[in-house]
């Protein structure tokens, strides 16, 4: 009778609840390209990031205190007194850092594959907006445990609304709420970082993911799966995303977290990368450590800004960066989406702007010399140039033809049984083997040193081709 | 929704009035929600003026106080200092303090009251970091242009030892002056102007 009273409840529920609907929308009937490969696992992944963050940062206010006279020492009391309280420290800290690596990746992804393209512009516009929310509340996360860092990484980011002609000293006061970053500004980041931007951030997550399930996925290929269907709706290149994906993913949360836990137990300041040194002294208003970079994930904006020699120009320059973003989708007048299929060119600008974005990145970290100025001048210009010029040479690209379905490469595994088959089955000599699988010139010919040299210098064509 | 004999004028006012009675009362509950992240009366109040002695400080040498929360630096400059400083005119952006934030008294090219006296807040004008005393001449990481002066470290402002900002750095304007007076020969107050004078 177990299973009866079982069953029942589960029917009461769902007479009230469109629990299987649910489910079978975004689960077991939602269809993603068969085609995805390493790059499609940083969606989840930040997914599991942001679940992290919100675990470990409950917990971490159970026993933190903003106040400017006890945030710092707090911060010591939970690294040093409270039961793992140095666990759970470092996988926030950590997470923050994790969950901009695996962002970067995420967009990158979209770079490559098109994945901003039309239809799926509200997806990127959210994604971005996500971005923009993540960086805030990063930021704001950064000012409380009051160390050195913190507190002028807050003075200069501030400092940036000052530059808003007008309005921006009258701005900049009033997000500080005193005429220095003090208590209260901690007071306030306190409460953003921990109720504002988290509610804003789950907000746009499922704002993304609707839109994204609206349009489907993108794929390596770039191709829409849903033109070709069968008889049951089903796209022929989908496959439903439970159990496909769901153990995919899993596979790439392994290994995801056999990084993260290195991090966390054997280098979780990453050499002053993660957790910054002069964030172990207690802030001082009065004195500026010799030497203040962002963390990591800020300093190739902050390079860009450091490269323009004007304060308003250099706000609207770091700024611009980001902004630029948001307009990839009408910037790209391409509409082949993925790389693989598009020319030289775009392919050459994406290297140049990759460069320029880990360039940037390194030197954010460094003095501001001025050579080191004048080179991140030359990548600033790499930068804006990549999506700036972008309407230009876009069209002048030379694509390749864009398949119809996903293409395959068939494995050792699926070639198998096919071959077993030739083989067992006795057939006249002189039959062709006439099967897919065998059409490569591998199957049908006899290794010949001409052929080998053939299909070398056809490989090695190729190759410089697909540099081009 | 029953539509039979309805005035749909008299509907549509009462949509029009209903908005905008949400409108304005949204408005006014904005204001008080906005302005609590001002500073607060006690922020505002807890500006008061410090005294310092500088009867004990040597020639060419920098102390630093808290002034509203925000770091001043008093410089007892050398002569050769102030030798130097009449030279830099032409590299400077603002040499004459015309854009700058400084008090009457101070509004000359030595920036103080008394020439060899240096009293200044010592906050970058473009995004408020410290910068850091560097009094001597052409340092290796510097190099041979500089005479002597401030360079903010986060983002390479250079500023002469009268506050001035140097042209091609990120700052805008000179260091600000903070209003000050002398209550004796040795002693200074500093967030209280010069009497007579307005800040």
């Amino acid at each position: 009778m177990k299973t009866n009273w079982f069953t029942s409840s589960g029917n009461w529920i769902l007479d009230r609840f469109p629990l299987t609907k649910l489910w079978n929308d975004h689960m077991a009937h939602y269809y993603a390209p068969k085609n995805f490969n390493f790059w499609y696992f940083f969606g989840s992944l930040a997914l599991l990031v942001l679940v992290n963050q919100f675990v470990t940062g409950i917990l971490l206010t159970m026993n933190y205190k903003p106040d400017a006279k006890l945030a710092f020492d707090s911060v010591e009391y939970i690294m040093r007194d409270v039961h793992w309280g140095w666990l759970i420290r470092y996988m926030h800290s950590t997470g923050a850092s994790a969950f901009f690596i695996v962002i970067y990746l995420h967009m990158f992804r979209g770079l490559m594959y098109g994945s901003f393209k039309q239809p799926r512009e509200l997806v990127w516009i959210f994604g971005m907006l996500l971005f923009v929310a993540l960086m805030a509340e990063a930021f704001m996360g950064y000012l409380l445990p009051w160390g050195q860092m913190s507190y002028w990484g807050a003075q200069v980011i501030i400092s940036l609304f000052s530059a808003i002609p007008v309005i921006g000293d009258e701005l900049s006061l009033w997000v500080r709420g005193d005429y220095v970053v003090s208590d209260a500004t901690l007071n306030r980041f306190f409460a953003f970082h921990v109720i504002s931007v988290p509610l804003v951030l789950v907000m746009l997550v499922f704002l993304h993911i609707v839109a994204l399930h609206e349009v489907g996925s993108n794929n390596p290929d770039g191709i829409d799966i849903k033109k070709y269907k069968n008889e049951q709706g089903v796209p022929l290149d989908g496959i439903p995303f439970h159990p496909y994906y769901t153990v995919k993913d899993i596979a790439g949360v392994g290994v995801f977290l056999i990084f993260f836990a290195t991090v966390i137990f054997y280098m979780p300041e990453m050499g002053g990368y993660f957790l910054e040194h002069a964030n172990f002294i207690p802030a001082d208003p009065l004195k500026t450590p010799e030497h203040i970079a962002p963390v990591w994930y800020f300093t190739p904006f902050y390079a860009i800004l450091r490269a323009i020699p004007d304060k308003f120009a250099g706000v609207i320059g770091m700024g611009g960066a980001i902004v630029v973003l948001f307009l990839l989708p009408w910037l790209d007048r391409n509409p082949v989406r993925s790389i693989r299929y598009r020319g030289g060119i775009y392919k050459k600008a994406l290297l140049m702007f990759a460069i320029s974005f880990l360039v940037l990145g390194y030197l954010g970290t460094q003095p501001a010399t001025p050579s080191a100025t004048i080179v991140a001048r030359i990548f600033t210009a790499i930068y804006f140039g990549f999506f700036l010029l972008m309407p230009i040479y876009t069209r002048w690209e030379k694509t390749k033809p864009v398949p119809t379905r996903t293409t395959e490469h068939h494995s050792i595994d699926e070639q198998l049984p096919a071959l077993l088959e030739e083989i067992t089955e006795l057939k006249p000599a002189t039959s062709e083997i006439d099967h897919g699988v065998f059409r490569s010139s591998f199957f049908s010919r006899r290794p010949s040193p001409t052929g080998i040299r053939h299909v070398l210098t056809r490989f090695a064509k190729k190759l410089v081709e697909s540099l081009d | 929704m029953i539509n039979e004999g309805v005035d749909n004028s008299k509907r549509q006012f009462l949509t029009s009035a209903l908005t905008v009675v949400g409108a304005v009362g949204t408005g006014f509950l904005a204001v008080p929600f906005l302005a609590q992240m001002q500073p607060s009366v006690k922020a505002m109040a807890a500006g008061a003026p410090v005294e310092v002695d500088i009867s004990k400080m040597e020639t060419g040498q920098l102390i630093r106080v808290a002034w509203r929360g925000k770091p001043v630096w008093i410089l007892n400059r050398t002569p050769e200092v102030l030798e130097t400083l009449k030279t830099l005119d032409s590299k400077l952006r603002d040499p004459q303090s015309l854009e700058s934030i400084q008090p009457a008294s101070s509004k000359n090219p030595g920036r103080s009251i008394k020439p060899e006296v240096f009293v200044a807040v010592g906050l970058c004008t473009h995004l408020g970091c410290s910068p850091t005393f560097r009094p001597e001449i052409a340092p290796s990481d510097l190099g041979e242009g500089w005479k002597g002066g401030f360079f903010c470290p986060c983002h390479g402002s250079w500023f002469d030892l009268a506050g001035r900002v140097f042209q091609g750095v990120p700052a805008p304007t000179n260091l600000e002056i903070p209003p000050y007076r002398y209550i004796s020969d040795t002693q200074l107050i500093i967030g209280e102007p010069e009497e007579g004078k307005s800040a």
